[in-house]
């Protein structure tokens, strides 16, 4: 095994364009891993752990951008370096010969558009908290998508924000639409009545796309980052979203979106949406039924349970939400109890002797629901990002038993493009837990939508068609508007084997009865 | 402003960073400015500190800048080096950028030296000159440091004629040769006999010739001939064709009337129309007067110099005066004379880039769609860097214009803090030297000015 590596002193690329270059190399034959990043101290830690730390890349600044390659031999890890160049070179042309002007600070950009609202910023997060300072200074509000901003920026942001009327959603904001505009990694889902506040991205696209199959809409879809509802943020920009959307004539109900928030927090959400005049879903992943008794608010299970309602509520004018809640519950029931042939037929499919879950999750609200409904079902489930008494992986490269494993972790993130955008590294793992015999069900969530890989079919149908031997079941959060279209993938996807759920709370259950059929 | 507000606004957004999620925008039907952006050239912990400096740094520039757009330069008359230049003496060669010692200097530089050695006649061959020049015998001074500036290697030595233009606003005055022609001259390096004899005819007929005509027009108004060479394509660094044209029409009846003999003149027309960048050193000792003017503000934050010795870029602040800032020139990237390429190039070197420093040049590349070739042949390209020098700069200058850009002033004034804020470099037009000493000029090009001079003097700045 040979590991180059190459320095480009003061050379900078977008994460964007590092995460093509990337994915490029590691395609390159030959290659077995690869890394292109910048030479922070962070990256220089990532590659040391991923072996990739040559002494060529000693000595490099931040400033600088790093290349490694591992490969077979010497010459093929040379000709890898060669082809990250040729990659970095094409996609610099293609940048540069962009004619639109394009301003390079946020005052270049308010010039270009004096009347801006919202500055959407989603730089490396030591730099993101200035650029968001800066934006609420000039009246914009903030999104703020990047991570690994410190609590205390946050914190002061938010205040800031809170002051001057003006929305900080994130850190770590992955989604958001406003006025119907997606914003990050969002979905093309109808105008409606529904305004939903949200501290987990992939929940508020579940939500929202059930919403839309359902046929409901969205009025504003604020995301504000995991951490807000955490005692130390406490939970500012949660409830000045909520306040806003209870002022907005468009919207005649909201559903908050969440993990259950620190105590403190949910007491502060409780007085502010009681006697709000308008009808609050809360969905709490995790939350005991009653953290909201004597708010009005209506409490739900699944992400799934709770855009129905909403859609319920909404279709019937209010009327009853109690009735409107049990029934909701009542259909969920019915429809999972009306899993059972189905499940019947995945155990079929698969091999005598596998008996475990392999969950491998692109959307950590996934990950962390997926928990909630089979943990307990299934005795021990082990993850990476353990939730509802799962065990902690040894390594979150190695699964254990039953396993669900959220992707977009920092351990496979930080320096890689998200599983969102990139499916190799999944798709290396679907391949291994499926030679696993252990493996008997293979349960994945496909996120479309706007940010997302435009075409997630071609990338998972070669490596899931292939398979024998373990049932593979998936949900599809996406409608048939987003650039991907929902429908086409779920062809694609059943066509290649997958048996497709409309939600990710359904996925799980037909798992869980899948496993349930095999192992008596 | 409460955050409902925005639910009843039209969505425009401004996006830093992934590029990818303007498609949502585009399906939500937002306007949207995509924002080029680069981690800053500074420790975000400096910059900061300098936010509670903000208003004093802010008055200081408005001060600056005052006088940087009052500046009136004008060629009032011409004389000798030696006579007129302060400090100027006979062991002394003034050259272009920050200050350099013979042994760091760049094969052109010492072409130069030793060219100008044999035309003062302290040497008498190519080798008795560079055995001079290295003696220690001679000194060497940048010639910013002596209210001058000279293109490419830019060497003054005590005889040669200079143009004065005085800043009429403030009094100072501001020195410069004049411009040999392009090719195999002297300030690209070249010191063959040709190279020597142009230069003695311009000292003995070319500059009493434009003396005594000047005598006859009076001081010319340089401010003005610039504003309208901007009307007429010239950005003022490398392509002066209309503001040669400008002055050639304001001298050539003075020429006439005032010309030893009638073949004296029409040699002198012949020489500047044959000359397009005759008009370059005037644009040049205009833009150095009218900044200097700002040289000595306290507090502020704007570059009063960008030069280049071939070897390293220096710059000065109007806020730490005479101190120098330095890094490694680069290489322009350049079309090249035919037989040449970017191997035979020298790095980046003379004052010319005074003319970016004040609003000319580079900045004003959108003027000049005649030269767009030298930036990737688009004007969509020369006004794009034009656009983005404004997020550089404190001011639009009043008299100098982008007809491009309906009119706008062109960016002017240099502010350090925004250039590694914003991690926006200077763009420099020049032309290229060949690497050796005498060969002279191998081609024209485009460049930005390395980011470690104004690291430097930020850090600097920020320490005042």
């Amino acid at each position: 095994m040979a590991v180059r590596g190459l320095v480009k002193q003061g050379e900078y690329f977008d994460s964007i364009t590092l995460m093509r270059a990337g994915k490029a190399l590691a395609q390159t034959a030959g290659v077995q891993d690869a890394a292109v990043v910048m030479g922070t101290a962070e990256n220089r830690a990532i590659l040391q752990a991923a072996s990739l730390l040559c002494p060529e890349l000693e000595g490099a600044s931040e400033a600088d951008l790093l290349i490694a390659v591992m490969a077979e031999t010497d010459a093929l890890a040379e000709q890898g370096l060669a082809r990250a160049m040729d990659v970095l070179a094409e996609l610099k042309k293609r940048t540069s010969s962009n004619t639109a002007f394009r301003p390079r600070s946020l005052q270049g950009a308010l010039e270009g558009l004096p009347d801006a609202r919202l500055a959407l910023i989603s730089v490396a997060g030591r730099y993101a908290g200035e650029l968001a300072r800066k934006a609420l200074e000039n009246n914009l509000h903030v999104m703020l998508f990047s991570d690994n901003v410190d609590l205390e920026t946050e914190i002061q942001l938010k205040q800031d924000g809170a002051k001057r009327g003006l929305l900080v959603m994130g850190p770590d904001c992955g989604t958001a639409i406003i006025n119907g505009v997606p914003l990050g990694f969002a979905n093309a889902v109808p105008r409606g009545d529904i305004g939903i506040v949200a501290a987990a991205g992939t929940g508020l696209q579940e939500v929202t796309c059930l919403i839309a199959h359902e046929g409901g809409g969205v009025s504003q879809a604020i995301g504000t980052g995991g951490r807000d509802l955490k005692v130390e943020v406490g939970g500012i920009m949660f409830l000045e979203a909520i306040k806003a959307l209870q002022a907005d004539p468009e919207t005649r109900l909201l559903l908050l979106v969440s993990k259950p928030p620190h105590p403190a927090v949910l007491d502060r959400i409780a007085t502010t949406i009681k006697g709000s005049g308008k009808p609050v879903v809360a969905c709490f992943l995790g939350a005991k039924p009653d953290a909201m008794a004597g708010t009005g608010a209506l409490m739900t299970t699944t992400l799934e349970e709770a855009a129905l309602l909403c859609v319920a509520l909404s279709r019937s004018g209010f009327a009853d939400p109690a009735r409107s809640a049990k029934d909701v519950k009542a259909r969920l029931e019915a429809r999972d109890a009306g899993l059972a042939p189905a499940a019947r037929l995945e155990a079929a499919r698969v091999a005598p002797g596998r008996k475990v879950l392999r969950g491998l999750f692109s959307g950590g609200t996934f990950c962390y629901e997926a928990q909630l409904l089979l943990g307990q079902a299934l005795g021990t489930v082990h993850s990476n990002a353990p939730a509802f008494g799962s065990l902690q992986l040894k390594s979150a490269l190695h699964s254990e038993g039953h396993t669900v494993v959220d992707l977009g972790e920092d351990e496979f993130t930080v320096g890689r493009p998200h599983p969102m955008i990139d499916f190799d590294l999944r798709n290396r793992r679907i391949v291994e837990e499926a030679k696993d015999p252990a493996t008997a069900v293979l349960l994945l969530d496909v996120v479309l939508g706007f940010g997302a890989n435009l075409d997630p079919a071609a990338e998972l149908v070669p490596v899931l068609q292939g398979l024998q031997g373990i049932s593979v079941i998936a949900s599809i959060t996406g409608t048939d508007q987003d650039p991907q279209n929902r429908l086409k993938v779920e062809a694609a996807l059943k066509d290649a084997g997958v048996t497709v759920m409309p939600s990710n709370a359904a996925a799980c259950s037909l798992a869980l009865q899948t496993l349930r059929a095999l192992n008596g | 402003m409460s955050i409902a507000d925005l639910f009843t606004q039209d969505m425009q957004v401004i996006n830093i960073g992934l590029e990818a999620f303007q498609q949502g925008f585009r399906h939500g039907g937002a306007a949207a400015v995509q924002v080029d952006w680069r981690p800053p050239a500074a420790e975000p912990r400096l910059l900061r500190a300098l936010e509670a400096r903000a208003g004093q740094i802010q008055a200081a520039n408005e001060e600056a800048m005052g006088r940087v757009l009052r500046g009136r330069p004008m060629l009032v008359t011409m004389g000798t080096a030696i006579d007129l230049i302060p400090g100027m003496a006979k062991d002394l060669l003034l050259h272009a950028g920050p200050p350099i010692t013979w042994d760091r200097m760049c094969g052109p530089m010492r072409g130069a030296i030793m060219g100008a050695l044999m035309y003062e006649g302290m040497a008498d061959s190519k080798e008795s000159a560079e055995t001079l020049a290295a003696s220690g015998r001679i000194r060497f001074a940048p010639c910013h440091e002596h209210a001058a500036v000279g293109p490419m290697a830019g060497i003054i030595s005590p005889s040669m004629p200079v143009f004065v233009v005085k800043n009429e606003a403030f009094g100072n005055l501001a020195f410069s040769t004049q411009n040999e022609g392009l090719g195999k001259v002297l300030r690209y390096g070249a010191y063959a006999p040709e190279v020597l004899d142009r230069l003695r005819w311009m000292e003995q007929s070319l500059y009493p010739t434009l003396r005594a005509a000047l005598e006859l027009t009076g001081p010319l108004d340089l401010r003005s001939i610039i504003a309208q060479a901007l009307h007429m394509g010239d950005e003022l660094h490398n392509r002066n064709r209309a503001g040669t044209s400008l002055l050639f029409r304001q001298l050539a009846p003075a020429i006439v009337r005032t010309a030893k003999d009638p073949e004296t003149a029409a040699k002198v027309l012949e020489f500047i129309n044959g000359n397009d960048h005759f008009f370059l050193n005037l644009s040049m000792a205009a833009s150095k007067a009218t900044l200097d003017a700002a040289a000595h503000v306290p507090g502020s934050s704007l570059v009063t110099v960008m030069a280049r010795n071939g070897t390293d870029f220096g710059i000065r602040l109007a806020s730490t005066g005479d101190r120098w800032f330095t890094g490694p020139a680069a290489v322009p990237d350049a079309l090249y004379f035919p037989g040449f390429t970017k191997a035979d190039a020298n790095p980046d070197i003379g004052d010319s880039a005074i003319t970016e420093t004040g609003g000319l040049g580079g900045f004003a590349i959108a003027a000049s769609p005649a030269i767009v070739q030298f930036v990737g042949g688009s004007v969509a390209d020369a006004m794009n860097i034009t656009q983005q020098m404004y997020e550089i700069t404190l001011a639009e200058h009043g008299a100098y214009q982008i007809p491009s850009l309906d009119f706008r002033g062109s960016p002017v004034g240099i502010d350090v803090i925004k250039v590694v804020e914003k991690g926006v470099l200077p763009f420099i037009d020049t032309g290229v030297a060949h690497k050796d000493a005498g060969v002279g000029q191998v081609g024209a090009g485009v460049l930005n000015a390395p980011m470690e001079p104004f690291q430097r003097a930020f850090e600097a700045f920020c320490e005042l």
